[in-house]
């Protein structure tokens, strides 16, 4: 990159702002801005720093609650969880740079979001990943999951912090834009939240943690465009992690947060320095002027373009108290980190930057916020796909279920989740293969239940109910281990924004989104959107992810999935209509990708999973899985390998129903398994709770020889073996290239 | 029973040692700084935790053997005091010649996070004090480098001198190592290096008690 360029036309859409964009900028300045402002201005307005495609629509979704502290527009989102504590939480994506370099793509997303969480003054307790990988026999897939896996493992273990959940499917839509999403919730105290707004004038801006070089410029522009053929050479946009500095940062910035030294804080993520000094300025109704000669430089001849908008790692910037300089100071030095007072504050709401003695960037700190262009692009919202597709009703249905448990999407994921440290901080009250993860909020009695989910066909075939599923499904998954779902934290992850069908896709995922999380009382609090991911015009799957987090009061009172007792009886919560549109057992069975997706009722899920979580908080169940992908025969299937114990079903159904039953994707079910002696007593109370309960069978099913077994009524008895078989080895089998 | 935790740049297991320590013995173990001359002087219990000191720059523990409280966890082991090393504390302990051998990347070139079943090969020594000989425990792992490795001959003094206290029970070795080594101790028995953690697992919510036992016998040998 040269020290300055003239800022020409061509310079301009390089740095992927349009005339339009352009000449708001020069009225905004009231002049034409140098190369360096440009530089500014085109990373701060991309789409992932300014959301100038979903401003408008992000605004409809409801964020408050009682137990929400602080809302989108902060690092991170907090929830109050009682007794002083209070939870903070985000997902963001990485989705570009783990498709161009797919180890350190994943690491620092990884990095960046756990800085998130810890700037505002909260030990990161549990790491979540959703991960979407194009389909297994496209050239890239094996290295994209091999690089991402080992990067998330790298970055998470090094930190210390257990990764806990998360997802691992696969599409073809996805073939050229991977989607890796990363979560990471934290605890903190009430009292004692860090926030990012500079208030007030002549206050010493600090830079701490990593030297600054020249990697990950460009991150944010990089991420707010399409790939085509070139984007192998967007590389050196990829920024690099040092997860052992930044574990050292993190326990440099706890410790000084600990005194009262700071004003503000915020990680310089994407966008770097210009993004941290401009948004606390901004949120403060502050200036600040930055001496780029102070900043810690590890490369030589850096330019000011290039200090602006590197986006190296593991780097904060605080704003202190002053007369704090020299207390903080030992702090970092003690840990071994960089620490320099760059700049001060002001009352001037402008953002100056010097280097070398001179003026290179001056401009309102508002122009590069509330002055960025908000788009209201024109949007079709597509007909839902509708329609219940055909099927074969003669096909054995356990043959089927063995196929479907050894299926890319299905199968256990435990080649990734054993590649991460799933034990550290010993908290971790619930591991990955669950349906959420629990993680005992250290040293009381209380769990945090944490979920991510979304089921992106869904999303294709009607992306508002589609969204309001991912909604439904992250509830469930936080309702079924016993837990209150709380707040929610989304990733919404779609294609190119500027076609009408796409940003239909948008509009209507944020509608449902919204109606989910109101009709559950389930805001929003944080997150992330990730846009323009298609690849020489090809889009990806609408995939609006959610993070769940969840309150369990006593992590004694809690469920999981695997049965735990021979001669439970079997019951599901919740009825089964069979539903086999956009199902997993048609796209894998029958080989389409039809029909209309489940309709989401959700009154029904609230009323069917505060039932059900009743029944986890009095003590009185302690087995239940939530019924999603596959169905309900999946599920029970899922509950008897994770016990080693088997299933007898004997529900009776007309043979040409067993396939809508047993595999059906109807939502608001759960299946939970409890002594035989309780049985009665659990349905009696359904029905008095107007709740659709039913007995499907026993736990302990044995073949003759002793093996555990799955059979019912019509199902002839399949091995648990055979099933874990089936279920274990597609994945390392795949990942070691024999499949 | 007076017991200190050292902390290295990047160790992470710390936090979980010093709980384990507190709930079992009694007392806050003392949190000792890498940099310090010397860890407390009338300390029982020295423990080195686990985590990626310095990263694993270069290789696991080679830097940390060279923090300056190093050379008193050394001199004080000499002495007879009791040292743990607890997975990247094990590879310190190796990298610093507190114990013979070195533990190498696992065999299957990836980190790998699982419970593991140990059969508790050795009971006489502080340590295991409290466990049947034979006895199978399960601890968790969570390492990338694991794979103890050491010349026959060492193997064969370790083997024969009752030094080998933990070794991965049939089947159920997660990094390839030798003889399924897991934990070993040094000549002088009061020095203890395993992979896996049993500071993990002194909490039947998150998965079992085994861990408690081998604090409970550091006590019961102390008082």
């Amino acid at each position: 990159m040269t020290a300055t360029k003239t800022v020409t036309p061509e310079v301009v859409r390089e740095h992927g702002l349009s005339e339009a964009e352009y000449e708001k900028i020069k009225s905004l300045l009231g002049r034409e801005p140098n190369y360096v402002e440009l530089g500014v201005f085109s990373v701060m307005w991309s789409e992932h720093c300014s959301y100038k495609s979903t401003r408008a629509h992000l605004k409809k979704l409801p964020t408050k609650a009682p137990w929400v502290i602080q809302g989108p527009g902060e690092n991170a989102g907090i929830i109050d969880i009682g007794d002083g504590d209070v939870c903070v939480f985000k997902m963001e994506s990485h989705n570009h740079p783990s498709f161009i370099e797919p180890f350190q793509g994943a690491a620092t997303g990884v990095g960046g979001i756990m800085r998130d969480v810890f700037t505002m003054g909260a030990r990161p307790v549990a790491s979540l990943d959703s991960l979407r990988f194009g389909e297994p026999s496209h050239p890239k897939t094996r290295h994209l999951v091999a690089g991402v896996v080992s990067g998330i493992g790298s970055y998470g273990n090094c930190m210390g912090i257990p990764t806990v959940a998360g997802e691992t499917a696969f599409h073809k839509s996805y073939n050229g834009n991977i989607l890796v999403n990363a979560m990471c919730v934290g605890l903190a105290r009430k009292d004692k939240i860090f926030y990012s707004a500079a208030k007030g004038a002549g206050n010493p801006v600090v830079y701490v943690g990593s030297k600054t070089g020249r990697d990950g410029i460009h991150g944010a522009t990089m991420a707010s465009a399409e790939f085509n053929e070139d984007s192998e050479e967007k590389r050196p946009t990829v920024q690099v992690g040092d997860p052992f500095t930044e574990k050292l940062l993190l326990e440099a910035c706890l410790e000084l947060m600990a005194t009262d030294a700071i004003i503000a804080i915020q990680d310089m993520g994407a966008a770097g320095l210009t993004s941290s000094s401009s948004e606390m300025a901004d949120k403060g109704g502050a200036g600040v002027e930055i001496d780029l000669d102070k900043v810690p430089q590890r490369e030589t001849n850096l330019t000011a373009y290039e200090m602006m908008l590197s986006e190296s790692q593991e780097r904060m910037l605080m704003v202190l108290k002053p007369g704090r300089e020299a207390e903080a100071e030992r702090i970092f030095r003690k840990w071994e980190l960089d620490f320099s007072i760059i700049g001060v504050t002001t009352d001037t709401h402008r953002l100056i930057v010097r280097h070398k003695g001179e003026v290179v960037a001056d401009m309102p700190v508002t122009s590069l916020s509330d002055a960025a262009p908000v788009y209201e692009r024109p949007f079709v919202k597509r007909t839902p796909m509708t329609g219940e597709p055909g099927f074969d009703a003669s096909r054995p249905v356990m043959d089927s279920l063995v196929r479907i448990m050894g299926t890319p999407d299905m199968c256990s994921k435990r080649w990734v989740w054993e590649q991460y440290d799933y034990t550290v901080m010993a908290d971790s009250v619930q591991r990955p293969g669950g349906d959420a993860a629990v993680v005992r909020v250290h040293g009381t009695n209380k769990g945090l239940a944490c979920t991510t989910d979304v089921t992106p066909r869904y999303c294709r075939a009607d992306p508002y109910e589609g969204a309001k599923q991912a909604v439904a499904e992250a509830w469930r998954n936080i309702t079924a281990v016993g837990g209150v779902p709380m707040a929610v934290t989304d990733c919404l992850n779609f294609s190119n924004p500027e076609k009408p069908e796409a940003m239909g896709e948008i509009v209507a995922g944020i509608e449902g989104l919204g109606e989910a999380c109101r009709a559950l009382a389930f805001p929003i609090v944080s997150g992330n959107c990730s846009l323009y991911n298609e690849t020489q015009g090809e889009g990806i799957l609408p995939t609006p992810c959610i993070g769940g987090v969840g309150l369990l009061k006593d992590v004694n009172r809690m469920a999981s999935l695997a049965y735990k007792r021979e001669g439970d009886a079997i019951i599901v919560i919740g009825e089964t209509g069979g539903h086999l549109g956009q199902s997993v057992y048609i796209r894998e069975i029958e080989g389409k990708e039809e029909g209309a997706c489940p309709p989401v009722d959700l009154a029904l899920e609230k009323k069917n999973g505060d039932f059900v979580r009743t029944l986890v908080e009095s003590g009185t169940v302690d087995t239940v899985h939530d019924v999603s992908d596959g169905g309900l025969l999946v599920a029970i299937a899922e509950m008897a390998l994770a016990g080693g114990i088997g299933a007898t079903l004997r529900m009776n159904y007309e043979h040409d129903r067993f396939i809508p039953v047993f595999f059906g994707e109807d939502q608001a079910r759960y299946v939970i398994a409890v002594p035989e002696k309780a049985a009665d007593a659990v349905i009696a109370r359904a029905r008095k709770a107007d709740i659709y309960a039913r007995h499907l069978g026993y736990t302990g099913a044995r073949s003759d020889g002793g093996e555990p077994v799955l059979q019912g009524v019509g199902l002839p008895p399949v091995t648990l073996a055979r099933l874990r078989a089936a279920h274990e080895r597609w994945l390392p089998e795949y990942m070691a290239g024999k499949s | 029973m007076k017991s200190a935790v050292v902390v290295f740049p990047a160790s992470n297991c710390d936090r979980d040692a010093a709980v384990a320590l507190e709930q079992i013995t009694g007392t806050k173990p003392t949190m000792v700084w890498h940099g310090d001359a010397e860890v407390p002087k009338d300390v029982d219990l020295i423990v080195l935790p686990g985590g990626f000191s310095y990263g694993d720059y270069l290789r696991c523990g080679a830097m940390a053997r060279f923090s300056r409280v190093m050379a008193d966890v050394i001199a004080k082991s000499n002495e007879g005091r009791l040292v743990l090393g607890i997975c990247n504390g094990f590879q310190v302990l190796t990298e610093a010649g507190l114990l013979p051998g070195a533990l190498m990347r696992n065999a299957n070139l990836k980190f790998v996070c699982r419970p593991v079943g140990l059969k508790v090969e050795e009971t006489q020594n502080v340590f295991t004090r409290r466990y049947d000989a034979g006895q199978i425990v399960h601890f968790p792992v969570a390492h990338g480098e694991g794979n103890y490795v050491a010349d026959e001959d060492t193997l064969d003094r370790l083997e024969g001198e009752g030094r080998v206290v933990f070794r991965y029970a049939p089947g159920d070795n997660p990094n390839g190592s030798m003889r399924d080594i897991a934990g070993i101790l040094n000549e002088k028995r009061n020095v203890l290096g395993l992979m896996p953690h049993p500071e993990r697992v002194c909490d039947p919510l998150l998965g079992g008690t085994d861990g408690k036992v081998l604090f409970e016998g550091l006590v019961e040998a102390l008082s």
